[in-house]
Order: C-alpha cells, then sequence, then structure tokens
C-alpha cells in the first residue's frame, strides 16, 4: 500500500531534517529523523515507494544535502511539489532524488490515489491529470546519468551547456 | 547591457549574457565548512578528484567549533585530514565563514564565488555575485573550477532616506523580507540600490545581502563603489550594471521603516515591534553572519553600558570573527558585555543553529539578531525565535522583554 504523505508550503530543511542530526553523512541515519519535528509518524512509517506532496517553496533554507539525503533514505518512489526552493531543486537533481515540479496540484490529501511516471511527467491524482514542469535538456541529462556525480564520470562538465 | 548579476557574468565569460541563460562558469573560489565539507570528500571521493586548485579553496570551521561530541569531532577530524592531503592552506576557524570570506578579502568586487552554504550570498556586499549550493554542486565546481548556473533575473531593492534614531540595517531587511515573501525571490538576483544602500558601510550591507536567500534569492549584491574599494584596499573590479532591465523594483523610504520583528516560525512574519513589546524574554542572542560585526556590538555595548541584563534572561554575544572579537575587547565592548551579565563564547555561528552555547528548552522564547527563526533551528522545536536588531536584542536583554529602542538614547 502506497503512502501519501501530505505537507503544506515553505517546508524548510530545518523541518525535513533538523540541524541537530547533521552530525552524519548516512542515509539511512538520516531518514530516521526525517520530518521529525513536523510529521514524526513518517520516519517509522514510510516505506519504500511512498509518494511525498508538497505545496510552495519546499525545501527552503539551509543549503544542506542532508535534507534531499534523509528523504532519499527514506526510500520514497517521488516528491512531488507546487515549487522548490532553488538550492533543495539542485540538490535533488545532483543526488539523484525523483522529484517532480506540479505547479497547479492542489487539495491533495492522505487518502488520494497518486500514479507518477517519470518517462511523461504526467501525474495522477484520483483519475485526474496532472503535467509537471517540463526539465530543462541539461537537467534531463544529470538526471539520466543518475546525479552530476555520474553524469562527470564520463563527461566533461562543458558538455552541459549544450545539450541537446 | 545588463543587471549587475549580468554585467558581472558577461566579464567572467568573455561574452555577453542574458538572464535565462544557461552558462558553465569559472569560479573565483569554492568555500566551505565544518559541516557541508564531509559531503563534499564524498563526492569527491566518488569523483575521484581532489580540488582543481586548492589556493581557490576556502575551509572554514565555524558551526560547531570546537566540537562539542565526539562524532562532531569525527567530522572535523576527516574534514582537517582532507584539507592537509589536498593542500589547502586557506583554512580557518577564527569565525563564521562568510565573514572570513569578506574580512579576508576572498569575495571581492567583480568575483564570482560558490559556497556550501545557504548564506554565501551575504558575500555580494562587496559586488561580488555569489551563491550558496548544496555539497554536490560545491563538489562539483571543487573538482573542475566550474558551476552551472542559470542567469538569474534581478529584482531591485531600491531604499531612499535615512533611518530615524534606533532603527537599523536589520529593520529595513526584515521589512524587505515581509515584502517579497519567504519564496518572492527564488531563482532570482537581489541588488540593493538607492542612497540608503550607498551610505551603509560593508559590515551594515553585509546585513542586507546575508538575508537575500531568505527571500528565496541566488544572490543579493550591493554594487561596488568608493565605500568597497576603501574596504577592500582597492582590489577586485568593481562592475556596475548598465541599463540594467529588472524584472521588478520595490521602493522603500528609510524614514518610514521602525523597528521590526521576525516572529515564529517564519522570517516573512514580520511586524512592527509594537506587537511584541512585554513579551518575556528567556534569551537574547547578538551575532551570526546577519549581525555579529563590530558595528553591530558597537550599536549593543553602547545600550548596556553601565547596565544590567535581567535576571531571568541570559545573553550571548558571539562574536562573526576573532578579529572583530579582538578590536571589540580593545574598545571595552566585552567589559561591557561581561560586567552587564552576557556570556561571551569564541567567534563563529554559536547558537545560530541549536547545537551549542545557548539551546533552548521547551516552551523557551529567544529573541535574536539571526536570520532564520524556523522551529527547532536553536533547540527545542516547543521555543520559539523572535529576529530583531542588535539594538533591539540589547535593550529587551536589560527589561527582559521585548523593548522598543527608540526608548534610549545612544
Ligand atoms: S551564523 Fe548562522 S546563518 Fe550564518 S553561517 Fe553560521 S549557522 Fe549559518
Amino acid at each position: 500500500m502506497t503512502n501519501v504523505w501530505v505537507f503544506g508550503d515553505d517546508v524548510n530543511t530545518d523541518e525535513i531534517i533538523p540541524g541537530r542530526y547533521n552530525v552524519t553523512t548516512d542515509e539511512q541515519e538520516l531518514a530516521q529523523h526525517a520530518f521529525y519535528e513536523v510529521c514524526p509518524e513518517f520516519s517509522e512509517q514510510a516505506q519504500t515507494g511512498d509518494i511525498i506532496v508538497a505545496g510552495k517553496n519546499f525545501g527552503c533554507g539551509s543549503s544542506r544535502e542532508h535534507a534531499p539525503i534523509a528523504i532519499k533514505g527514506s526510500k520514497v518512489k517521488a516528491v512531488i511539489a507546487r515549487s522548490y526552493a532553488r538550492i533543495f531543486y539542485r540538490n535533488a537533481i545532483n543526488i539523484g532524488l525523483p522529484i517532480l515540479e506540479v505547479p497547479d496540484l492542489i487539495n491533495v490529501t492522505s487518502d488520494d490515489i497518486i500514479e507518477v511516471s517519470f518517462d511523461t511527467g504526467e501525474v495522477t491524482v484520483n483519475g485526474r491529470k496532472y503535467h509537471a514542469s517540463r526539465l530543462p535538456p541539461f537537467i534531463r541529462r544529470i538526471i539520466e546519468s543518475g546525479g552530476i556525480v555520474e553524469f562527470l564520470r564520463n563527461h566533461d562538465i562543458s558538455e552541459l551547456e549544450n545539450a541537446p | 547591457m545588463g543587471t549587475l548579476t549580468e554585467e558581472i557574468l558577461t566579464n567572467k565569460l568573455g561574452r555577453e549574457v542574458h538572464s535565462g541563460d544557461i552558462i558553465i562558469t569559472d569560479v573565483d573560489y569554492v568555500m566551505s565548512h565544518d559541516t557541508t565539507t564531509p559531503l563534499i570528500i564524498n563526492a569527491l571521493d566518488a569523483l575521484n578528484k581532489g580540488p582543481w586548485n586548492p589556493d581557490k579553496a576556502v575551509v572554514v570551521f565555524d558551526h560547531i567549533v570546537p566540537a562539542p561530541s565526539i562524532k562532531a569531532a569525527m567530522l572535523q577530524k576527516k574534514v582537517k585530514s582532507f584539507v592537509n592531503q589536498s593542500n589547502i592552506s586557506n583554512f580557518y576557524q577564527e569565525g563564521v565563514c562568510h565573514q572570513i570570506m569578506v574580512e579576508k578579502h576572498f569575495a571581492l568586487p567583480g568575483a564570482v564565488i560558490v559556497g556550501a552554504d545557504s548564506h554565501s550570498c551575504t558575500h555580494g556586499a562587496v559586488g561580488a555575485f555569489s551563491t550558496g549550493m548544496g555539497s554536490t554542486d560545491v563538489a562539483v565546481a571543487y573538482a573542475t573550477g566550474k558551476t552551472w548556473l542559470k542567469v538569474p533575473e534581478t529584482i531591485q531593492l531600491l531604499t531612499e532616506g535615512k533611518f530615524a534614531e534606533g532603527v537599523y540595517p536589520k529593520d529595513l531587511i526584515l521589512e524587505m523580507v515581509r515584502r517579497v515573501g519567504a519564496d518572492g525571490a527564488t531563482y532570482r538576483a537581489l541588488e540593493y540600490t538607492g542612497e540608503t544602500a550607498q551610505n551603509m558601510s560593508v559590515e551594515e550591507r553585509m546585513t542586507l545581502t546575508s538575508m537575500a536567500v531568505e527571500m528565496g534569492a541566488k544572490a543579493g549584491m550591493v554594487q561596488a563603489d568608493k565605500i568597497t574599494m576603501e574596504y577592500t584596499g582597492g582590489q577586485g573590479n568593481p562592475i556596475h550594471p548598465v541599463n540594467p532591465k529588472y524584472q521588478q523594483t520595490l521602493e522603500f523610504q528609510a524614514e518610514d521603516i521602525v523597528p521590526k520583528i521576525a516572529a515564529p516560525h517564519r522570517v516573512d512574519n514580520v511586524h512592527d515591534i509594537d506587537q511584541f513589546t512585554d513579551l518575556n524574554v528567556d534569551q537574547v542572542f547578538l551575532g551570526t553572519c546577519t549581525n555579529g560585526r563590530l558595528s553591530d556590538l558597537e550599536v549593543a555595548a553602547k545600550i548596556l553600558k553601565g547596565q544590567k541584563i535581567h535576571p531571568e534572561t541570559r545573553m550571548v554575544v558571539v562574536p562573526a570573527s576573532q578579529s572583530v572579537l579582538k578590536e571589540a575587547y580593545l574598545r571595552g565592548y566585552i567589559d561591557i558585555f561581561t560586567e552587564a551579565g552576557a556570556v561571551v563564547p569564541n567567534p563563529g555561528c554559536g547558537p545560530c543553529i541549536g547545537r551549542h552555547q545557548g539551546v533552548l528548552a521547551p516552551e523557551e522564547v529567544a529573541l535574536t539578531t539571526m536570520n532564520r527563526n524556523f522551529q527547532g533551528r536553536m533547540g527545542s522545536p516547543e521555543a520559539e525565535i523572535y529576529l530583531g536588531s542588535p539594538a533591539t536584542i540589547a535593550y529587551s536583554a536589560i527589561k527582559g522583554k521585548i523593548a522598543d529602542p527608540r526608548e534610549v538614547q545612544v
């Protein structure tokens, strides 16, 4: 059974992973404290394949990459938000956390049935279709490579500029 | 032709760039600190690379130093051996990383800087384009000396006039955050322009630029001028905007600004101070990359001179750097603080991220000069954090409750 975890607007990185738990870089350990204060059930009950749905400006605040890593460690299938804070967005793409930006998504509840296709960018909520914002080609290139580190293993950074 | 951001990046690339362009640019410096460097090391290991140029890297221990726990000590040990192995000589443990970057003139007019800390936008106070990124992005900059950027559009924040007594740049930036909103400048750059910003010292400008990220911005800048060039001793390239096209201009009048407070748990939850006067305060904290400099300590010292802190309130003063501490000591400010009953720990981030030197208990109320009042940032998630200017927090420390600094003559 897929759980849908619903959050509001402006969820900040201190809420995703409080600063006092950042004394590790371990994905699993960070995941144990994900959303510790705003949603204590998350770290106990989240399971592989769950979906996080949030409002505007998800991941605002500090540049800590521990935030997307903690979420990645919780094994969710996708994070869907109406918009993301800039640094979080870059971090998520760089580490290969599957995220989608769906600007017109509203009124999702934890009882909704959500399907996600990363290929088409289509998100279906109780049968109603939404479209995720199209990613610029170079970002798709990073994601297809499995993150920026993987990309740079085989390519030069300048290749991103004119990514087809 | 373009905004300050467009002009700086055009200069850097040697070809004209415009907002919306996706570019790969060389960086002048890469910066990271004790908390973000461990993940950078992991990413560099995965890339099988070291810093492209160790002299262009700056590593600062500031977030939790000296280490208060075995875990933190282990991470710092790991970073220190990376620093040694990579021959990084720009290694410091004498203050907040952004203060070090500006004070030691790594951040210079016209430079492009990438920092593994969201408040790297602070460096824009000297007319640099500096932006905060996550560890993997910064690792890429470490490894290649380059980063990718989408050239941002710019919002102009134009302020004319002079502040009234008791009103400071912090009150202005809080008002700016209120109007723009916590995500109102996402993906954009901010330029602080007008007479008010032009008359500010570099220290005061840093209070404005450090909070650019609180509006979601990629960078926050004040164009370099005579004041900047005096500060840098003539170093740097004072690039100016040329017929800039701003996405939006918001105007502010300094005379209209009154002391402001950001109330829990949002930085844009900003109100005039009179809505909070008489709220009891358990802890006040003066410091951080936003307000831990000499001019901030000076304002607070003038208010606290010969006074005692309220017996129910504790005060923590953390100078932004060793050099700030030294000068504050010579000028007698540290005596004033300690005689008033404040604690003055070593320079660094202090209690800003709730790990040491003043962690809050549930239901405690803190009034601080920090840039963020997020839930749980300073300790217990049930504690409350209010933000204000150095004058506001100093006067409130005496009263034991939020108090309007316009009541005191300094
Ligand atoms: S003083 Fe606070 S906001 Fe500034 S760098 Fe340190 S932790 Fe971050």
